[in-house]
């Protein structure tokens, strides 16, 4: 640091111009410059959409450490902050999703990832919620199935002397109320 | 008792399990995948020093602190506990390194003249160092053996017994 600065210098570079219209045309080329020297500028300084979304796509996917059920990409924290940019910084170096997630839970273990790693232990979290709805249609199928045969064991048995009697009976009536 | 009495109780069997296997770990821990591995190597612009390199002190015990001066009453209650054990130890060949995380500069030093730390202290911008080591929180202590593995790490104010166990074992080298 420190070291010797050196200035351009200008009246030697640029032959001055001795004549008005060479100092019209000077004063044209300079403000011409003007657009293009901003848009240079602005090149530099701006950040690339697709980088933010690929940033915002992988810090989604990982958890705020200090905060509740919040992403990486969400929280305001001063942690999550620093953590996006080095998102950042690892996606300029060329490095993909898989690497800097590996790179993170490297640091802070499965805790990092918000959705679990489907492995291990946590392969009853992905699994669990099927085996419950599986096991809980089957419960219910074979209470349904309860349910239809006591209702039909439940039917009145009639005795057919007492049916027949007044199936002959109602004919009786209805033969009468004819006549 | 028919099996299918025998069914109620058994299904609660593995809830039970569930729920005591997240009763016993506390939510707020997260475990340290860095344990008994290779410490990260990190560069630490030192207030008034030269910079530091962990691989630079290999063969020797390192005591790596977190700390902020805006962590109020942990990082105030353990800060004179560092500074106590640096100085007992050593001459016994430990280092101890303070990382001062998310700070302004003015408020680092003003904590280390408050506390008249002696031992090397240096700042993390961009908290490239916190991030390395799995930090979640201030303050948060690493012990580093001879090998250069971390042989414990606690979250929190330390103790000065746990400290002391944890220092013995990094200075016997085991």
């Amino acid at each position: 640091m420190g070291g010797r600065v050196t200035q351009p210098r200008m009246d030697r570079d640029i032959p001055p111009a001795r004549h008005g219209r060479g100092r019209v045309a000077l004063l044209i080329g300079l403000l011409l410059m003007i657009p293009l020297a901003a848009l240079a500028a602005s090149a530099a300084t701006s950040v690339s959409p697709d980088l933010e979304d690929r940033v915002r796509e992988i810090a989604s996917e990982l958890r705020c450490v200090v905060c509740q059920n919040l992403s990486v990409a969400d929280s305001p924290s001063e942690l999550a902050k620093e953590m996006r940019n080095l998102v950042r910084e690892l996606v300029q170096q060329g490095k993909g999703r898989e690497e800097i997630q590996a790179y993170f839970q490297s640091r802070y273990g499965d805790f990092i990832l918000l959705e679990p790693a489907k492995r291990g232990f946590n392969l009853l979290v992905w699994c669990l919620p099927f085996v419950a709805l599986l096991v809980g249609a089957c419960g219910v199928y074979l209470a349904a199935r309860r349910w239809t045969e006591r209702r039909e064991e439940a039917k009145p048995v009639v005795d057919p002397v007492y049916a027949e009697r007044v199936r002959r009976e109602l004919r009786e009536r209805e033969g009468s109320g004819r006549s | 008792m028919s099996w299918k009495k025998a069914l109620i109780p058994l299904a609660c069997v593995p809830v039970i399990i569930l729920l005591a296997y997240g009763f016993r770990s506390d939510p707020r821990a997260i475990p340290s995948p860095l344990l008994q591995k290779a410490a990260p190597n990190f560069r630490l612009a030192v207030f008034d020093g030269e910079d530091m390199m962990l691989d630079s002190l290999k063969g020797k015990p390192v005591v790596l602190n977190f700390w902020a001066s805006w962590c109020y009453p942990a990082c105030y209650e353990e800060a004179p506990l560092l500074e106590s054990a640096w100085r007992k130890y050593k001459e016994q060949g430990l280092i101890m390194v303070g990382v001062a995380i998310q700070d302004k500069e003015a408020n680092i030093r003003e904590f280390m003249r408050r506390f008249n730390f002696t031992f090397p202290n240096g700042p993390d911008p961009g908290s490239k160092i916190s991030i390395d080591y799995g930090v979640y929180g201030v303050p948060e202590t690493f012990f580093i053996d001879r090998q250069g593995r971390i042989a414990y790490k606690h979250v929190g104010v330390l103790t000065p017994a746990l400290m002391e166990v944890k220092l013995q074992a990094i200075l016997r080298g085991n």
